[in-house]
């Protein structure tokens, strides 16, 4: 482990910023987080990614201070905040609808939290001014929140919740309501300014793009559950079930019987007739157990002729081809009628295109191009 | 999910605590025994037996009636135009004027609507009675009702009027086939209000009524300015009783309606999937 | 010509039945009192010069030599202040709480509150004689209490009156507030509450502002009413209450003198134009804001 990567949860000697110890929340008989442990690290960007009622906002709103923990309990720098209201926690949130006072201008809304805490009025100019600064918003103090642009209200926000300086700020999908180009601009400027203010952020996202794009870490919800928490390289390449593989990003998923074959090497039986797929994986499966290969398209080579050197190789036909411009998807349909997608990076001009619909074809993959799952 | 504090708890019980015991004890003590309204001596409807027998009420009661349903009728025909000269009328010579005599009889207060038109009939000789009363109540209630349908006019989809004129239809068939079947839940509502406002008033009625014609509030007016009666306990459950029955079974209509139209979109829905 | 007829019909009766009469009580507030039929003069009668000629301000004199009008337009606008100022603070915990219930209980609330708007005014009125009045429900359950030795008078009082405004114009306080605050974001007193606020500071800075427009558009409603009232000071007032409707309703009728009623309406029109004018521009505003 070198000095210059960031990996505080890989560091046994360092201590969490917030922890969370077997937390349950119900809602009546509704459970919406289900005996979470989880640690966050001081001046992580941590996303919590999940559909829509995963309780990723329960959470979210656990650390506010806007609902109780029903079993369990929260620290904040080692010290149970369980019942500490919000007011008064070193914590502030961003908002998903920004929730800017509209009978306030620019600047008393970033004032708003300073003023709170009783601080002189040189004292909040100075900061109010820095803040505005930070999000490049000097021009726009005295307006109104209805006389700015919708990314400018983001930016109000994030300056707002960021006024006070909190140990940790928390961020309700503060992207949503910007439109794609703009949410690619956003990002990086969030990213930028989590670095230079060295502030802790936990971001709520549905959007696994955007939680890629940010994040240190990302824990992937589901009913109330965290299935993985992980870089977002090792979620991407090392999902750990079925469920993780399929939420982010595109994948294709084979179910099969293992047999073990080697060291860490398996032969994977997926359908009568055709030969076994091979695959390597650290993960220890019995003879005979059901296992699923999870293989992203990008991992998968198409080809006319069929390959010389290739674990694995299976012949099919051309169903569709999906063109983005930079990259095409092949949906390649095999013997036993399972469809695989294929994606080729686009380096030539579309005209010279050797394969097109109905094409036989052959695809391709390393042993250790999937993961096998056990679930 | 949401639970209330104890503090909105309190708020809303004794906000309609006060909204509605006056009522009710209003409705208790019309079936006292005793004479004396303040003292309970059991229970009777004795006053209701009296009320049916006593003929002054019974014709002010009737000449009531009639001035509502022809004042109101007359009122939501007038307002339903206005309404729809306000919202579609464009611009024509003392729009202002117009908009202006629309909206000040809705805060003018009611002595001096009443006075004023007291004036008038005086003025040009029309003998006051069951007429000047109709006027004077549809000409306030008028811009009640205009005020109810133009708001409902202000969301009204134009195109749809636009559809109709280029299906063929004449401005009138137009306004007559499309616009005011949609508008029409406005327009009963803006009939329902100048009735009530009808039926209610006191002080319009007492200045433009004549000995001939005695309203039910102006008798009711009478008896109790010397004191809390039994009888007008009576008189008032059965108002109570009238408006309540009536407003629930409107607001069950309307929820029905609503239902109903739901179920259908579901259906439809369904049957297209 | 169809559309002339559909502008024309409504304009005429109320450039006739609703102008026309206003012109009419604004002349006789410029005539004197006679002893004929009608009891003023001068009269279409003389002669339009004439009439034009014996016209004078003699009433509006009058009203400001006799104290009692002045005393009356000054009781009014106390009265109406201080029962607007009362509705308000009955009101605004009912509006409150209804925009804090949960959502199936909103549209029976709703009715709840205007349900009463149904009901005859006078009958509302009238419910609180029998309760307020000497031997009423009131104090025998004051004196039931034991918080009370003797009876309270209350009807016949100020008192009277002021209760009988809250109640009778609650809903109007009511409804605008409940619009306001039905609108308000929830997540703005979070927000506030995020950024070190109380809940009774998040209160005061957030909600109270935000309500601001139905804070003061229920005060007209039931400010503007109030002044002009009749009903509820001659029912629930006592002979020491003095406003302006109940001196007009009675310079008119017990008096028969018409030119000091025109007069007394005149006026009491000029001090309504002030908060009818504000109420307007304040509805204006929110609709503008709202677009």
């Amino acid at each position: 482990m070198t000095q210059t990567v960031f990996a505080p949860w890989d560091d046994p000697n360092q201590k969490p910023l917030i922890r969370f110890q077997n937390v349950t929340k119900r809602f009546g008989e509704f459970v919406a987080i289900d005996n979470l442990t989880l640690d966050i690290f001081e001046k992580e960007f941590f996303a919590l990614l999940g559909p829509s009622g995963c309780g990723k906002t329960t959470m979210m709103r656990m650390l506010a201070g806007f609902e109780t923990v029903s079993d369990g309990r929260i620290e904040l720098s080692g010290k149970d905040i369980g019942h500490v209201p919000p007011n008064k926690r070193a914590v502030n949130m961003m908002f998903q609808s920004y929730a800017l006072f509209p009978h306030l201008s620019v600047w008393d809304n970033i004032a708003f939290g300073l003023r709170r805490d009783r601080k002189s009025k040189s004292e909040i100019d100075a900061r109010v001014d820095e803040m505005l600064k930070l999000t490049r918003l000097e021009k726009f103090g005295r307006r109104k929140p209805h006389q700015i642009s919708g990314g400018q209200r983001q930016r109000v926000a994030l300056a707002r919740s960021l006024a006070k300086a909190p140990k940790l700020l928390l961020l309700d999908e503060p992207l949503g309501a910007l439109d794609k180009k703009l949410r690619q601009d956003t990002q990086f400027e969030l990213m930028d300014i989590q670095e230079s203010t060295g502030t802790t952020f936990v971001i709520v996202t549905h959007d696994q793009e955007e939680a890629m794009t940010v994040a240190s870490r990302v824990a992937v919800m589901d009913e109330g559950r965290i299935i993985q928490v992980a870089t977002p390289a090792n979620i991407y390449e090392y999902p750990n079930s079925v469920y993780v593989a399929d939420f982010i990003g595109d994948v294709n998923i084979i179910d099969a019987t293992a047999t073990p074959t080697g060291e860490n090497t398996y032969a994977l039986n997926w359908i009568d007739g055709q030969p076994p797929i091979t695959a390597e994986t650290k993960t220890t499966f019995s003879a005979g157990q059901q296992a699923h290969l999870a293989i992203r398209p990008e991992k998968i080579r198409i080809s006319t002729e069929r390959p010389d050197e290739a674990a694995n190789a299976l012949q099919g036909k051309v169903l569709d081809i999906a063109y983005l411009g930079n990259l095409s998807t092949y949906h390649v349909q095999l013997p036993g009628g399972q469809v695989i997608k294929a994606q080729t990076a686009n380096t030539r001009r579309i005209a010279r295109r050797d394969i097109t619909w109905e094409d036989p074809v052959w695809i391709s993959w390393s042993a250790t191009a999937g993961v096998l799952l056990e679930h | 999910m949401k639970r209330m504090s104890w503090f909105n708890v309190t708020s809303l019980t004794l906000g309609f605590a006060f909204l509605y015991l006056p009522m009710i004890i209003l409705v208790i003590y019309s079936f006292n025994a005793s004479k004396l309204v303040t003292v309970w001596a059991g229970f009777s409807t004795r006053w209701y037996g009296e009320l049916v027998q006593n003929d002054a009420f019974l014709d002010a009661a009737w000449v009531t009636i009639k001035v509502a349903v022809m004042s109101s009728t007359l009122a939501t025909v007038l307002g339903t135009m206005a309404a729809y000269v306000l919202v579609r009328g464009g611009r024509f010579l003392g729009r202002t004027l117009f908009s202006g005599m629309i909206y000040a009889p809705l805060v003018m207060p009611e002595v001096i609507t009443g006075l004023s038109l007291l004036l008038l009939f005086i003025g040009i000789g029309l003998d006051r009675g069951v007429l000047t009363i109709v006027l004077a109540h549809t000409t306030f209630s008028m811009c009640y009702v205009s005020v109810v349908v133009s708001s409902r006019l202000v969301t009204f989809d134009r195109s749809l009027e636009e559809a109709a004129l280029d299906l063929g239809c004449s401005g009138w068939d137009a306004f007559r086939l499309v616009t005011l079947p949609i508008i029409a839940p406005a327009v009963i509502s803006g009939w329902l209000l100048a009735f009530t406002l009808s039926l209610d008033d006191l002080v319009i009625a007492s200045f433009t009524s004549g000995p001939s014609a005695t309203t039910l509030p102006i008798k009711i007016f009478s008896a109790v300015r010397l004191g809390v009666s039994p009888e007008i306990n009576a008189l008032s459950t059965i108002m109570i009783a009238i408006v309540t029955v009536g407003v629930i079974t409107a607001s069950l209509v309307t929820k029905r309606n609503a239902v109903r139209a739901e179920a259908d979109t579901r259906a439809a829905e369904r049957a297209q999937a | 010509m169809r559309r002339f007829a559909l502008i024309a019909v409504p304009y005429v009766w109320l450039l006739a039945l609703f102008l026309v009469p206003f012109i009419i009580v604004f002349k006789i507030s410029l005539s004197d009192l006679a002893l004929a039929i009608p009891p003023y003069t001068p009269t279409m009668r003389d002669g339009i010069g004439d009439m034009f000629a014996a016209f004078d301000f003699e009433n509006f004199v009058f009203l400001t030599e006799d104290d009692l009008y002045w005393k009356a337009y000054l009781s009014s606008l106390r009265i109406a202040l201080i029962s607007t100022f009362m509705t308000l603070l009955v009101g605004y915990p009912i509006a409150y709480g209804m925009a804090k219930a949960p959502d199936e209980w909103r549209a029976t609330l709703m009715m709840l509150v205007i349900l009463p708007f149904w009901t005859s005014f006078l009958i509302r009125v009238y419910a609180w004689m029998g309760i307020l009045s000497n031997e009423g429900l009131l104090n025998q359950f004051l004196l039931w209490l034991g918080l009370i030795n003797e009876p309270l008078v209350i009807l016949n009082t100020n008192m009277a009156v002021y209760i009988g405004i809250i109640y009778t114009y609650l809903p109007f306080m009511i409804l605008p507030i409940y619009a306001a605050l039905d609108r308000l974001d929830e997540s703005l007193n979070e927000a506030a509450e995020d950024l070190g606020c109380s809940r009774m500071q998040a209160f005061w800075l957030v909600t109270i502002p935000l309500s601001k427009n139905g804070i003061i558009a229920g005060s007209f409603l039931v400010f503007i009413p109030a002044l002009g009232e009749f009903v509820i000071p001659s029912l629930l007032g006592g002979s020491g209450t003095l406003m302006i409707g109940k001196i007009l309703w009675e310079e008119f009728f017990n008096n028969r003198d018409w030119p000091v009623a025109s007069a007394v309406a005149v006026v009491l029109l000029l001090i309504l134009v002030i908060p009818i004018v504000l109420f307007q521009r304040n509805q204006q505003k929110q609709a503008e804001a709202e677009q």
